[in-house]
């Protein structure tokens, strides 16, 4: 489904600080699986997770999403890909502050222009069914940590997405909001979606749910 | 076509949110910007009325006024220097007028005499506030403007007493006062007949103040003029046209004293606008961030900004707007009032006539709420350009 071939990825590029977060990565990532990115801190997990879910562009390399070469269409595109093929849950879950959780759930859809009925019976849903139908109209900030996390993976699901993105999932939940999590993905794989994980959480990176591993340092793979 | 505007309509959606979320901020910047806007159309309106005010009060005045000089100063019309002018085409009448300036030791203010003289010598057409009371008044019998009435405090009826610039006291009784919608040019008006002024001043019989002379056709009224010049050298003809371009300009030049003297004000508010409007804040630029990774497009980030900028500057513009309006025409722009209508003891007090001048309005609108667009789009398109891969490490 995803095709990476000898992907590099520099910040400050030509400067003095330039720094090689990727090194060269050859992969290909299977529909429905769950591939979690495992490595220390630097390793370039998260930059990987950027490029993959179209939120960067390789500086050298090749990304194909299907049969579509993406590493190097303008911003807009992207854009669009973005929204209708991936899923992002960030580690900050980065909701918006003020807003209630049903709001935050069907923001990345205000750009699509759907009839509002729908979009807020499609919200409605995303989050019933995980848990929190009755804390639809709370503000986020009210919300505890799983409540939030809750939310950002309603608001992830909201387009429908292939593939769901979710980057250091459990690094700010217990064990008991870590496991909850992973139901969560055990279901999402039920439903055929793809997911994409970076940890280093043993409680994920061993999981039953997960079908891949790959490990990275320094910018290259790291052979099992 | 649909969902364009249920685009629009998510975008206003979330805009009016975060407005909400920014409360002190918004509302701040919206007084800021009201008041603003406030100052400026006030000081605008007021000077329009009071420029339409005075073009309608002139529409009634004669198109020409000649008056006398002697040494480069008015002086009174002395007898038959009124038949030396002879016959000119195109003057309908001619009249001599009488009136004078009399100081009120009383109220410390001065009044302007004006003698009511029967038709057709009556000089009595540049006052259109007291064409209603056409007749002169009795022997003794005076008419006085409301301004004077309120502010001697008499009323119809009333006997009021003036000490003559010979030391002689004259009392009149006051037969009536004139209407308080002719204010603005009858406020300090005394009308007598013309026995009485010119006992009143010791004023020598057969001279006039000035003459007015009445042309049909205002193209014919610049050679009526130059032909008075010819007959009588000693003379100067006014022109209507020239009064009323001198109070215009007596307008602009206090309406641009006034916004001179403000102007300090104006560009404090302004630059606290524009520093208010055009600094992000990084929760706002963490917002950006999130909106674009969630799959926002930079057109959408701008596009909703813009939202926010139009809904702050055009609620500002009408609020501040309005509230101009009501403060020139409803409260009779009690702020500026002694700067834009002069300096006198006796104020007229009136109501304006609304004017809306729509060149004004457009000025405004396009002075006030572009920048401030601007001033919002510039950091939003900064931050809206930077990839959205920032937030996966924020």
């Amino acid at each position: 489904m995803i095709e990476l071939r000898d992907i590099h990825k520099a910040f400050n590029e030509g400067r003095p600080n330039e720094y090689w977060a990727l090194r060269g990565i050859d992969l290909d990532i299977a529909a429905g699986e769950s591939t979690v990115f495992s490595g220390p801190s630097g390793s370039g997990k998260t930059t990987l997770l950027t490029l993959l879910g179209c939120l960067a562009r390789p500086t050298r390399g090749r990304v194909r999403l299907g049969d579509e070469d993406i590493s190097s269409l303008p911003e807009r595109f992207l854009t669009e890909i973005r929204r209708r093929t991936f899923g992002f849950v960030f580690q900050q879950f980065n909701l918006v502050r003020g807003l209630s959780a049903l709001d935050n759930v069907m923001l990345p859809a205000y750009p699509l222009g759907l009839p509002h009925r729908e979009l807020r019976a499609r919200a409605e849903a995303q989050l019933a069914a995980l848990d929190l139908g009755h804390r639809r109209e709370a503000r986020v900030e009210w919300l505890s940590g799983g409540e939030q996390q809750r939310v950002a993976i309603a608001r992830a699901l909201i387009n429908a997405p292939q593939v769901v993105i979710a980057d250091e999932p459990t690094a700010n939940l217990d064990t008991a909001l870590s496991c909850q999590f992973m139901g969560i993905l055990e279901r999402l794989l039920d439903e055929g979606r793809t997911v994409l994980l970076t940890s280093h959480d043993p409680l994920v990176v061993e999981s039953e749910t997960v079908d891949r591993v790959v490990r990275l340092r320094d910018g290259r793979l790291v052979e099992p | 076509m649909n969902q364009w505007i249920a685009r629009q309509r998510y975008l206003v959606d979330f805009t009016l949110a975060s407005l909400a979320r920014r409360k002190t901020k918004n509302a701040g910047l919206l007084l800021v910007f009201a008041l603003l806007v406030f100052v400026l159309a006030s000081v605008m309106l007021f000077a329009s009325a009071l420029r339409h005010e005075a073009t309608m009060v002139l529409a009634h005045s004669p198109e020409v006024i000649l008056q006398r000089m002697v040494a480069g100063r008015h002086d009174l019309v002395p007898p038959g220097y009124v038949e030396r002018i002879g016959r000119i085409r195109g003057v309908q009448k001619i009249e001599g007028r009488l009136w004078g300036y009399y100081y009120d030791p009383v109220v410390k203010a001065n009044y302007t005499f004006m003698a009511v003289v029967p038709a057709p010598a009556s000089g009595f057409a540049a006052r259109p506030g007291a064409r209603e009371a056409s007749a002169p008044p009795a022997a003794g019998e005076i008419v006085v403007g409301s301004g004077l009435a309120r502010h001697r405090g008499v009323q119809s009826g009333n006997v009021l007493s003036f000490r003559s610039y010979s030391g002689k006291l004259f009392s009149f009784r006051i037969a009536g006062v004139l209407p308080a919608d002719s204010e603005l040019v009858s406020a300090d008006l005394v009308l007598t007949n013309q026995a009485d002024f010119r006992a009143f001043f010791d004023y020598p019989a057969d001279h006039w103040t000035d003459v007015t002379l009445s042309v049909a056709n205002p193209q014919e009224v610049r050679t009526v003029a130059q032909k008075l010049a010819n007959a009588l050298p000693d003379s100067r003809p006014i022109l209507r046209d020239e009064v009323s371009r001198t109070y215009q300009s007596i307008f602009d030049w206090r309406e641009g004293i006034m916004l001179a003297l403000l102007s300090a004000a104006i560009l404090a508010f302004a630059i606290l606008a524009w520093d208010k409007a055009s600094g992000l804040s990084a929760e706002e630029k963490r917002e950006i961030g999130i909106l674009k990774a969630i799959g926002w497009e930079t057109g959408d980030v701008i596009r909703m900004k813009l939202w926010e900028g139009l809904l702050v500057s055009l609620s500002a513009f009408l609020a501040g707007y309005v509230a101009a309006y009501a403060h020139v025409f409803h409260f009779s722009a009690v702020l500026f009032a002694p700067v834009l209508k002069g300096w006198a003891v006796l104020y007229p007090k009136f109501t304006l006539a609304p004017a809306i001048d729509g060149l004004q309005v457009t000025t405004l609108f396009f002075f006030t709420v572009l920048p401030y667009a601007t001033a919002v789009l510039v950091p939003i398109w900064r931050a809206a350009v930077t990839d959205p891969d920032a937030v996966m490490r924020g």
